[in-house]
Order: structure tokens, then sequence, then C-alpha cells
């Protein structure tokens, strides 16, 4: 394997030598080290997500899938731009990240606008703008810079613990406070992840795990009632088909009808014929189960767990700590997202406005993921800088 | 030391792992979904995206005797609004009511509409539009968007009123009616409410096709994807005629009356009027509520078929049956003589004669003939009640008659027992009165002439009003087949007589009834019914007459005759409400309706033939001449003018065309 070349699986195996070399900050040297790989299977995926967009218009570049490619064209750029954005700068950048995601997240409780009778929008400059989406990556470059701070030693006190807690119930809070349990759900899902991953001792792990089953009667006693309805309609959507049981069903019906190997592109009956709900958001993946069938849908499953691998396996690769929970805090959100989203759409889990990411239709989701994207590239570029006064702990 | 890499390798893999998990148990819930549930959620799907919807089939319709429609449908086209393809809902209103008028009551509607269905239900802006109006809003289609013009049914009625009481009329279900039979719902269906509309209704309806179309999740529809057409209702031919109606109705003029005309031989009801009528055209799109009001409150009845539901004391129509009644059971004989000196006492109490100076000793044909009064109480005071009602009830009086129509009445023949069932005591002076047709004694006009056809006849003649239906004659009875009343024939030949005399011979009671037509005779009888009862004080004083009465408490003008008397063809009857002298207001009517009748008949002797004119000019007149007043033929009338006919002979299907009249020159 040649040392500048395009590491076709660089990130499956271990080179020694690349290990060993100084790291190369030249631009042109950084951009060659982006995993171009990965770059073409998020491609692949927004060029799904073009192609079901299509199809969503009833056939027609107009109005999703063209606004959507000009959207990911940015994000693309975007992507390319922050993965060769030093490590040192994204940590100095992340207090004030995060400071501005947790106040746009209070901002928008004053004065956002509700869409759909849940998810808080904001207008900035005219643009339509979801903060949840963005607190995700700001708690995600906090806890990285915290836990890079202290490094694994320091992981044994509890007191080091206590403000990236905190740092990490402020965003959940706040978006439950919205109120949207989902994305409150996959915040806090990725904090925890992260606090496992950076190396919290076990005993720590089962001393907050074991109130958890009291916090979650706590919390559902004081979830919306129209919350507690979507896991009582989860439960038992036979009981109102056509309220809110309604999007489940028809999601289960569009996909069944898709069959084996579907009923072919633009030819879903239920996608085409407006049965299923927000076909071009949410349920996008059931248009594509319904008009691919299974095959098309396990294609697009394989498509994004190699995505959620290849992002974990960066992470692993990473030879700093700030750069593994980094890498890992994106796949997890990445992965959060499509397995929420799945399972919705599956009739798994209550439903609860998670898009299918780079797929759905919408900006915020799509340019916040590829600037999540753009963070974890960085830490594949800038895989061999080392913690300062550590030792090359090689597994 | 603990190795701070090894630790989050160990645990990412350890989440990859998770990761991993939950990606496979999602696809493997996929397949489940997609593989092994797939042919039950397909058949959701399928469910989902067709909607199958029903055709209303066309109704049945309705034809008079000889083929003419008495009703019919009409392809009629209303205007729709599809609130979801406009923006501007009210300007379209406006610029629609610029092209078609709406009135305050359409606008309220058009409002409710809108506040309470589905922007992609269409609302109802204007029903039957004129081929003009919808012409003019296809035309203005730019300036109207979201408004389409749709096309449906209409029940047209021709003869408006003439036909009301019998065809009857539709009218849109109402919600029982949809409990019943759901495919009522189905827009453009119609329910029979009266008449031959409401008793044929199985016939007429039809079964309704359905269409399977594919839909989009809003019900739009996308495409049709299967058609079933339905099965249309059956077309009803009645036995009426409809240019007879016409006549009747034009010489009952506007009396408040009924009339039937009854093929004697068989029960054919050739007409059947009941005047005021009432337009049944106006129920299909609902009758409005100042005209509902109008008609209910109005006190000359237009509502009611007065022919078959309007019940009215026979008067002396109802001798006939009390002469047969009495020498059916031997009480009285047809030679017995009475003496009448113009009063009769019972029991304390004085009878009066129609004529106060009294008809002298006459037997039971000069009774009918004079219709002397005392003659009949002595009579029914003989033969008593039971009798009467008995033959009463076998001559068709008192028994609801079987005909094709709704709200048909039976009448009433009182008895003793029947009068103590109701809580009072019965007095030899009800069965006095009763002789005459007074008293509880209550009738129906078709009764009447259902009655007048079994004396005519001697048969058990059934009134019916379906000649044809599915294209088949009903098994429309001979004069050989239906049954002999139980009457002896003799005595029959008694009552006729009595009945030709009344006509016919000097001092009968009717002889402005006399047929103008050679060689034809007809045989009746009149009745006037008294609807109050005449003081004793103001009959003394000399100067009653009823005349001088306000409408309402004048007595009712009966007639009832048959003709021609030597081999009876047709039966008619006519009650003209207070129209006070049987005599003189209905007898010369019935004379006049039998002249159309049997001028209309095809196998008639008197139609008249063109190369003699002298043998019939006046029946010539009174066809090729409309227009001329012909005093000759309407002597009771002297300044009538007969109505304008359009008098065709049909040349098909004739009814009596191939049946011999061999009798009619006996």
């Amino acid at each position: 394997m040649k040392r500048n070349g395009l590491d076709t699986f660089g990130f499956l195996k271990s080179d020694r030598r690349l290990l060993r070399a100084e790291p190369d900050f030249r631009p042109m040297a950084r951009l060659l080290q982006v995993n171009w790989i990965y770059v073409l299977l998020v491609c692949v995926l927004a060029g799904v997500g073009y192609i079901a967009l299509y199809s969503a218009g009833g056939g027609s570049a107009k109005p999703f899938a063209g606004p959507q490619m000009v959207r990911f064209g940015f994000g693309l750029v975007m992507m390319i731009a922050v993965s060769l954005v030093s490590p040192r700068v994204l940590r100095m950048a992340s207090v004030p990240v995060y400071l501005l995601s947790v106040t746009l997240l209070a901002l928008v409780l004053r004065m956002g606008h509700v869409g759909k009778g849940a998810e808080r929008w904001i207008n900035l400059a005219g643009m339509q703008f979801q903060p949840s989406e963005f607190a995700k990556i700001g708690l995600v470059l906090m806890l990285a810079t915290w836990f890079h701070r202290i490094g694994n030693e320091r992981m044994g006190n509890p007191l080091r613990l206590i403000l990236p807690a905190l740092l990490t119930l402020l965003p959940v809070l706040l978006v439950l406070k919205e109120p949207n349990l989902g994305t409150a759900t996959i915040i806090g899902v990725i904090g925890a992840t992260m606090f496992f991953a950076a190396g919290m001792r076990l005993w720590q792990i089962l001393l907050l795990v074991a109130p958890l089953p009291f916090m979650g009667k706590l919390v559902y006693s004081h979830l919306h009632d129209y919350q507690k309805a979507r896991i009582d309609t989860f439960l038992h959507p036979e009981h109102d088909p056509l309220g809110a049981g309604y999007n489940i069903i028809q999601s289960k019906i569009a996909l069944g009808s898709g069959g084996m190997w579907g009923e072919g592109y633009l030819h879903g009956s239920q996608g085409q014929l407006n049965f299923l709900p927000e076909k071009q958001t949410d349920f996008i993946f059931t248009m594509i189960g319904e008009e691919w069938g299974f095959v098309g849908g396990v294609a697009v499953i394989a498509l994004l767990g190699t995505l959620v691998i290849g992002g974990m396996l960066i992470a692993i690769r990473s030879r700093n700590q700030f750069g593994r929970l980094l890498g890992l805090g994106i796949a997890m959100d990445f992965f959060l997202y499509c397995a929420v989203n799945l399972s919705m759409v599956m009739g798994a889990i209550p439903v609860g406005g998670v898009p299918l990411p780079l797929i759905s239709y919408g900006g915020s989701a799509m340019l916040t993921m590829m600037f999540g994207f753009g963070l974890l590239m960085s830490a594949w570029v800038h895989r061999n800088e080392r913690d300062p006064g550590q030792e090359d702990d090689e597994d | 030391m603990r190795s701070g890499r090894g630790v989050f390798t160990r645990r990412a893999l350890l989440v990859m792992a998770v990761q991993a998990g939950v990606l496979g148990v999602l696809g493997r819930r996929l397949y489940n979904l997609q593989v092994v549930d797939g042919d039950h959620l397909r058949q959701l799907a399928e469910r989902n995206r067709t909607s199958k919807r029903l055709l209303a089939p066309a109704r049945g319709t309705i034809h008079d005797r000889f083929g003419v429609a008495l009703a019919d449908n009409k392809v009629s086209w209303r205007a729709l609004l599809m609130p979801e393809e406009t923006t501007d809902i009210p300007a379209v209103i406006e610029r629609f009511s610029q092209i078609v008028p709406l009135d305050e009551h359409d606008r309220a509607r058009i409002e409710r509409d809108l506040r309470h269905v589905h922007k992609y239900v269409p609302v109802t802006l204007h029903e039957f539009l004129s081929w003009d109006d919808m012409a003019r809003i296809e035309l203005n289609a730019p300036s109207l968007p979201g408004v389409l013009v749709d096309v449906g049914s209409t029940r047209l009625y021709p003869f408006k009123d003439l036909t009301a009481h019998i065809v009857g009329y539709v009218a849109p279900p109402n919600e029982e009616d949809v409990a019943k039979d759901t495919t009522l719902s189905l827009p453009g269906m119609r329910v029979g409410r009266a008449g031959i509309e409401q008793t044929q209704e199985g016939l007429l309806r039809g079964e309704p096709g359905s269409v399977e179309m594919e839909v989009n999740a809003v019900g739009r529809v996308i495409g049709e994807i299967d058609r079933v057409e339905g099965q249309q209702g059956e077309d009803v031919r009645l036995t009426l005629d409809s240019v007879l109606q016409q006549q009747v109705l034009d010489r009952l003029e506007d009396r408040v009356a009924s009339a039937v005309v009854m093929d004697c031989r068989n029960g054919e009801v050739m007409a059947m009027v009941s005047t005021p009528s009432f337009d049944p055209s106006l129920f299909d799109s609902g009758v409005s509520h100042a005209q509902w009001n109008e008609w209910a409150n109005d006190p000359r009845t237009p509502l009611l078929d007065k022919a078959v539901s309007g019940l009215y004391p026979p008067g002396s129509t109802f001798k006939p049956a009390v002469a047969l009644a009495a020498l059916k059971s031997g009480s009285v004989t047809a030679q017995d003589r009475f003496n009448c000196p113009g009063y009769y006492d019972l029991g304390g109490v004085r009878f009066h004669c129609w004529n106060r100076w009294g008809h002298g000793m006459i037997n039971m044909r000069e009774g009918l003939k004079y219709s002397c009064d005392v003659y009949f109480y002595e009579v029914a005071r003989r033969c008593g009640m039971d009798p009467i009602k008995a033959v009463g009830n076998t001559m068709g009086l008192g028994v609801k008659p079987e005909i094709e129509l709704p709200h048909v009445r039976s009448g009433v023949i009182p008895t003793p027992e029947w009068r103590q069932k109701n809580g009072f005591h019965w007095n030899g002076g009800d069965t006095v009165n009763a002789g005459i047709g007074q008293g509880f004694v209550q009738v129906t006009p078709l009764e009447l002439a259902i009655y007048t056809s079994r004396i005519a006849s001697g048969r058990n003649i059934q009134p019916h009003l379906l000649r044809a239906t599915k294209n088949q004659l009903s098994a429309i009875a001979s004069d050989e087949s239906v049954s002999k009343v139980d009457v002896p024939p003799e005595f029959l030949d008694v009552v006729r007589g009595g009945m030709f005399a009344v006509v016919n011979e000097p001092h009968g009671s009717a002889p402005r009834a006399r047929l103008d037509l050679p060689g034809i005779q007809m045989a009746g009888k009149t009745g006037s019914a008294q609807v109050r009862r005449v003081s004793r004080a103001l009959r003394e004083s000399g100067h009653f007459n009823s005349m001088n009465l306000p409408w309402e408490y004048r007595p009712h003008a009966l007639f009832i005759c048959f003709a021609p008397y030597d081999n009876p063809k047709y039966a008619v009857a006519v009650v003209v409400e207070h129209g006070n002298a049987g005599a003189d207001e209905a007898a010369p009517l019935a004379k006049l309706i039998m002249t159309d009748t049997l001028l209309r008949d095809p196998a008639s002797d008197v139609r008249p033939a063109p190369p003699a004119p002298t043998q019939s000019a006046i029946s010539q007149n009174a066809i090729s001449q409309p227009g001329v007043s012909t005093p000759a033929l309407s002597p009771a009338q002297p300044d009538a003018t007969l109505p304008v006919q359009e008098t065709k002979f049909p040349n098909e299907d004739q009814p009596m065309a191939g049946q011999s009249d061999p009798g009619a020159r006996r």
C-alpha cells in the first residue's frame, strides 16, 4: 500500500508504515488523505435518495429530488472542507459551537414555530433550520473535546464526568421540551455511547443503568398526551386506523405490497397514489421498499450499514482520543437516525419525525449530516495525530 | 495503566456488534413484512387502491295502454364545484351566479355543503340545468375553475297533473329507505312515493351496476379498472288511455270530482281522474315547504286520489245493491208494490222521499227508475242490513279493491254488529237510511265502478291498472274466465232494467244521461248524498234548496252507468263533491265521459266512417273539429265548448281490435 495513495481499504487493514509516518499537513496531501471510498459511498446513498425522491415527486425532479441534490452538492463541498480542518481547530471551536447550538435550542423554544405539532424550526436568513440537528453535532464535538482533554486515566474520577453529563443533559432536556422525544432520545444515546466508549468504568455504568427503569416511569408520566398516544398507537395501531395509526398501517401495507421484487420503479401504488403519508420525508424508505421490494430495501439497509461500520472503523483507526470519539459520535448519530427511522417505518417503534439520513427530503438534516461526515472524515484524515504525552498504544 | 485506545477499540467493536445486530433485526423484519406477510398486505394495498362505486340504474318507464310515456327519464345536467380545484370559491360562485342565477336557498345550501364536506368532494351548485345553461357554463369554463358539469337523470312526467294520482311520483330516498337498501344511497337513486311508482317499485328500480376505479389516498379517481353495467328497471304498461284520461279531466273542468272509467268485461281501468291534481315532477327535486303546505291545506285535497281513497255516502247509487239484496234474500220480489205517499213513518220518525208528492204504488223497476226513497225504505226494512252488506260486498262495495295503487281505502256497509262494536246502538231508522245509501254507508268511486261493472257483466270483475310488464301482457281475464257473481242473473236483469229506465224512459230520474249515439243506450243510476242532515223545519218551510247552501254543505252528486246496455263494455262512476244533485251534475258528466269512451273504442260501431257522414255527424264533430261548439252532443251544457282533442287511433297494439262485438247491435 502506497503511502499517500488512495487507501482503498485502509480502514480495514493495519498499515504499520502508515502509522509510523509523520503526518503531512499540506492541504493537497490532506485532500489525498480523504477516504474517497467513503465519500463515494456517501454519494451513492445520496444517489439512492435522488432516485427515490424522483419517484416520490411522481416521476419528476420537481419538487423534491432536484432541490435535494443542490443541497447535497453544498453538503459534499462542506464535508470535504470540514474534513481538512485540523482537530486542534475543531477542539477550539467545540465550546463555541456547543454554546451556539444550545443557545439556538433555547431560542427556538421561545420563538421557533412548530411544524406538524412536534419539531421546532427556526428561520435563519430565510432558511428553515432545525436546531436539534445542529445540537447533536455540537454535543459530539463538545464531549469528544472534553474526554480528549481528561484522557483515559482520569475517567475513573466521577467528578470529571459530572460536567460532561450536564453538558449532555442540557440539549436532551431542551429538545425534550420542544417537544421532540425521538431526537432527544437520539442525543441522549449518542452521549451515553460516547461516555461508554471514552472509557467510563463499569461500576459507574452499573450505577447509572440501575435506576433507569424508574427514570423511564418518571419520563412517561411527564410525556405529552400526543407522545403517549404515539406509544399507544404503536402498541395498538388497529385502534385508530384513520388517525395516528394510519401512518404505521399504511407504511406496513405499502412495504408488504412491494413483496420480494417490488412493484417497479415509479409504479408503487400506495406511494404514487398518496396513500403513504410523508413519503418524501419520514416514509421514504417505505416507498423504496414498495417499489424495489425486499431486495432493494435490504440493499439500502446494507449500504447504510456499510456507512455505519465504515464510520466506526474510521473511529477505531484514529490514534487520538478526540478523533476516535468524534468518529464514534458521528457514526452513532448516523446509525441512530437510520435505526430509528427504519424501525419507525416498519412499525417497530412509535412514529417520531426522524428522517432517513441523506435519503429523506429535508435541508437541515442533510446539511448537518454532511457536516458530521466532514468531522468523521477529518478524524480519518488526521488519524495519525497522537495525543500529546501519550504512548503509541497499539492495541 | 489502562490503554485508552484498547478500551475504545473493544467498546467500539461492542457498539458495532450492537449496530450490526440492530440492522440485522431490521432486515429480518423487513423480510417478514415484505415476503412472509406480503400476500396479506398486498390485498390490503389493493383494497386501498381501488374503490368500487355503484352506478344508479335507469328507472323503468311507465306507459299508457298505447305506449305513450307517462313517466320517462330525461337526461339532466347539474353543475358541481370541486372545492380543491379553485382558490377563490366565493368569486367562482359569484361568476357562476351571473350565468345561472342562484337564489338565497341555493346559496345557503352551497355554503353549508362547503363547510361540511371534504375539499375533494364535489358540491352541487345547481341541479337540473337546461341545455342552454350547460352550454354557457362550458363556454365560460376558463373563468370558472373547479366548476364541472355532471350528467344525471331526471324523472319526467309529460302529463304532469293528468296522471299524477295513478302514476305517482318519485323522490330522493330518505334515511329509512337507505337503511333498508344501501344501494339507495347512490346519487341519482329515486324511490316511488305514490301510485304505480310506489307499488311497482320492485320492477321499476332495476339493479345498480358497478364500476371499479383506481383512486388515490384522497379518493380522487385516477382511472377505471372494471365496469359492470346495471340492469335497467323494467318498463311498465298501464291499462290507462292517456287521451281518454285527458278527455275525462276536461269534462270534469274545475270541479272537485273524481271519475273512473272501467272496462266492465275485464276490469281494465281506462281512465281514473281525481281533481284537482298536482305536478308530480316537483317531487323529484324535493317539494318546497310553501308548495307542500299549499297542497296539504287545500280543502279540495289535491294530493288525495279521491278515486281510490275518497269516501262518500253512495246515496241512491246504493239502491241497486239494496234491491239485489232484497231479491236475493227473498224478502221482496220484483213485482211487489209499495205505496209512496212522499214520506215514510218509522217509530215516530218521518222519513221523506225526495219527491214530496210521492210516487204512488210502484214496483222495484219503478223504484229504481224514479229513485223513490220510500220504496227503498220499505225494502231495506224488510230485508235487513246483513243481506245488504253481504250482497254489497259481493258487488264490490265495502271491500278493498285489489288494484295496483297504494293508499286504497275500503268503503263501509254498516251492520248492527259493526255499529255495536263501535259502541252505538243500531236503530231501525239507520237501516232505513242505509237503504238509500245515506247514514253510515260509505264507498269510494273505484268501488262504485267495480259495483257497476259487476251489475253490468254479472261477473266478479277486479280492477287493474297494469296491462303489461317485462314486455308481456299480464293475464288479462276475458269475460268468460271471470267467475260469475253470486247473485242470480234474473235479479241482475231486474236491476239493469231499472237502471235502463232511469236514463231512457220517460220520467226516469236521469234523462240528461241519455246517449246521443245511434243505437247505443246506457243504463245508470243517480245519487245525491247529503253531507248534512236537512232539518225538518227547513224542509217544511218549503224554501229548502240545497243550492243555497255553502259549497261544503251541499250534497255530493254521484252517477254510475254502463253501456252499451245490451252488451256492456264500459262502466263509469262519477262523483262530484258537493255537486248538489246527481241527476243534474253527475249524470250529464257521466254521459259525456261514456260518449268519449265509446268513441275511443277502436272496435266500436259508432266509430265514424268518413264515407257516411250522416251516420254520426255529431261524433265526427267531436273528433275531427276541435273547438267547434257541439250543442247536440252536450245538451246539458249549452255553452260548453268541446275542448281540443288530439284523437289518434293507434295502429299498433290495439287492445280490442281483434275482439268481435256481435252483441252491439243485438
